[in-house]
């Protein structure tokens, strides 16, 4: 793409994004969209945030983690807490308000700035020890950290502690929840298709045979975690100033973060496309469901652990499983070059050499007595 | 001395609790290395069952030791079937996929176990009927309740039954062989479909033990309620070494000796953190646990 097509493609782009939003606040002609649906459309740009960015540590880099609410609590707070005290004040070095216009967007630009560099902060302290483990210790470690940062929160009277944070303003929209998911979506597809994301799928794939070859591993992993908790800090950002409730950690648990592991898990584990796939159907799905729900407290939930059951055990890869959406779908040339692992054919997974089980956790300790 | 010797009694009593869940953990890891993330929920149906169990026998009212004998088998039972279910109908057919595809599917029989329970049981909590009725025994200054003290005894009598029967015993025999390498046991004649039906059998046998215990201590009972509970009991089983049993003991009353202590300063808000912090040092500075054996990677 010419660097002139790139500021076209990108102007086209916020000038939609601006005309969506001003529909969708001020309506055209006789047609208004319901606030319920207009919320709706919000949490879905929200959750392909999450989702996306979650899906370059869990799928690009094969580093399963179970901590994206942690970090997304991280950036929200701190979001949240920018524009309390110093959003009127930014606002007003434009000369607006915070109720809207280039004051409204300052504010917003600074406050989900600090919110991901604070996640990021908190993604380079959980990464660093985590990321020496593999597998299912890692996400044992990466949910405990999760915990260890809601309970922090807990702990912090200035947002509000176990109540809440009452204080929060809400400035978020559609046009820049949009066009964060977008930012999400191409900064995740870049990374794929780069040096970066070649080195995450060669770890993905085998990690000692990575190492063998000169990547530097933890570097790569720390990295591709930090860039994902960020993201995460600044989807928090945006759903902590959303609505007029109050931020609470409760909002933050450990069900939050499998909710967005069922996003990416259904689309695809590795797959972008899945995971915007994933992310609009499962915020849609509870929704339609909104009425047993009442009916059956738990319900939803319900419904989510059948799905991840199910799709585990016929459908593993999930909708997508590592394939992407583009024009070379209609015939088009496929320009993007993201790296597709030799282990999604089952020819290659049967040629893959055995490594020795390892002993650690044998039943009875490795050492027999008889 | 007095309050530490207290502080002391409590946390062990507490401890014992994750013990007695973090056995049940040890096993299926030792044995599938598979973190079992419903076994916390299986804790829970545990508890429910005997809830249930023991308002049919109408112990509420004539409260007998032979009748919490009783409700205990029955609660045993019909978690121990429920264990070789989720094992038949969840674990076993994705036994052959990634060990992450086995990890989110235990995740998913977890959250299933959890609402599940909330949409049958209904969210508000119950009470667990009086089975035994509360005494307090007092030595040297610090108090124990006959409730505490039956589950320090009980998971101390659970621990070295199943160190017998996985050392000792022809079934225990064939559960280690499967856990060093489930092929090899295979080709040996071993029917591991079998012995892991059992490993999960008796593991949630275990955590019906846990349960109902439990619910006699602190009789308020919710579906969420092995949650937390569980996930604490996984980080002392890993803290003692995954796949020791004597591990998963000391483990537990580690975890609950800390919380107790804790909970007694200034910090008591960081309670549910400590358990975790815990597990991520562990993890770091020696991740075969306490008991464990360390492994290195080959190529």
């Amino acid at each position: 793409m010419s660097p002139a097509r790139k500021v076209l493609n990108s102007a086209a782009v916020l000038v939609l994004l601006a005309a969506a939003n001003y529909a969708i606040e001020h309506g055209v002609g006789d047609f208004q969209l319901n606030p319920y649906y207009a919320r709706i459309l919000n949490l879905i740009g929200i959750n392909i945030t999450l989702a996306v960015s979650l899906n370059l540590i869990n799928g690009l880099a094969g580093q399963f983690s179970i901590g994206h609410a942690g970090f997304m609590a991280v950036g929200g707070y701190t979001a949240a807490y920018i524009t309390v005290s110093a959003g009127a004040r930014i606002a007003g070095l434009l000369g607006g308000t915070l109720a809207g216009g280039p004051g409204a967007a300052a504010a917003m630009i600074v406050s989900l700035t600090g919110g991901a560099l604070a996640a990021a902060l908190a993604g380079v302290v959980v990464g660093i020890p985590s990321l020496r483990l593999k597998g299912d210790y890692l996400a044992i470690v990466t949910l405990g950290f999760g915990e260890i940062i809601r309970v922090v929160i807990l702990n912090i009277p200035a947002v509000g502690g176990a109540t809440g944070y009452t204080d929060a303003i809400p400035i978020t929209n559609v046009f820049w929840i949009f066009l964060v998911a977008i930012l999400t979506i191409v900064i995740v597809r870049n990374i794929a298709s780069s040096t970066f994301g070649r080195a995450l799928a060669t770890i993905r794939d085998d990690e000692i045979a990575a190492e063998a070859v000169g990547i530097n591993t933890t570097r790569y992993k720390v990295l591709a975690f930090v860039v994902s908790a960020a993201l995460a800090g600044v989807a928090g950002g945006l759903s902590g100033q959303l609505f007029a409730n109050p931020l609470s950690p409760q909002n933050f648990n450990f069900v939050k973060s499998i909710e967005i592991i069922v996003m990416i898990v259904i689309g695809g584990i590795g797959s972008i496309t899945g995971a915007v796939v994933g992310a609009t159907a499962l915020t849609i799905l509870p929704e339609a469901l909104r009425g047993f729900d009442q009916q059956f407290p738990g319900l939803r939930m319900v419904v989510y652990s059948l799905l991840l059951i199910g799709f585990m055990i016929f459908r593993p890869q999930g909708l997508f499983g590592r394939r992407e959406f583009g024009l070379h779908w209609f015939g088009w040339p496929n320009r993007t070059k993201i790296p597709v692992a030799l282990t999604d054919t089952a020819d290659a997974r049967a040629h893959t050499p055995q490594r020795p089980v390892d002993r650690r956790g044998t039943l009875g300790g490795s050492d027999t007595d008889d | 001395m007095d309050t530490l010797l207290q502080q002391i009694i409590n946390g062990l009593s507490l401890g014992a609790i994750y013990a007695l869940i973090a056995l049940g953990y040890t096993m299926v890891y030792g044995v599938l290395r598979l973190i079992n993330f419903a076994h916390g929920d299986v804790y829970m149906i545990g508890a429910f069952a005997g809830y249930y169990l023991a308002n049919a026998m109408n112990l509420d009212a004539n409260p007998s030791i032979l009748g919490t004998i009783a409700v205990t088998m029955g609660s045993m039972a019909i978690c121990a079937a429920i264990g070789v279910l989720i094992e038949r109908l969840a674990y076993r057919p994705v036994r052959h996929h990634s060990r992450l595809t086995a990890l989110i599917t235990a995740i998913g029989v977890s959250l299933l176990l959890e609402y599940g329970g909330q949409v049958v049981f209904g969210a508000a909590p119950r009470f667990f009927p009086q089975m035994i009725r509360s005494e307090i025994y007092s030595w040297g200054g610090a108090q124990i309740t006959n409730q505490n003290l039956l589950i320090i005894v009980v998971s101390l009598v659970v621990m070295f039954g199943l160190q017998f029967i996985v050392h000792r015993t022809k079934i225990g025999k064939a559960m280690r062989a499967t856990s060093y390498n489930l092929n090899v046991a295979k080709l040996m004649g071993i029917n591991t479909d079998r012995v892991i039906a059992f490993t999960f059998a008796l593991g949630s046998a275990l955590a019906a033990v846990g349960g109902v215990m439990v619910a006699l201590a602190i009789p308020r009972i919710d579906p969420l309620m092995g949650l937390m509970t569980g996930l604490k009991a996984f980080v002392a089983a890993v803290l003692g070494g995954i796949g020791n049993i004597p591990g998963a003991m000391i483990g537990g009353m580690l975890i609950g000796l800390m919380e107790t202590w804790l909970g007694a300063t200034a910090y008591s808000t960081y309670r549910d953190a400590v358990a975790f912090g815990v597990l991520i040092l562990i993890l770091i500075i020696r991740p075969a646990g306490i008991m464990g054996t360390a492994a290195t990677e080959k190529v």
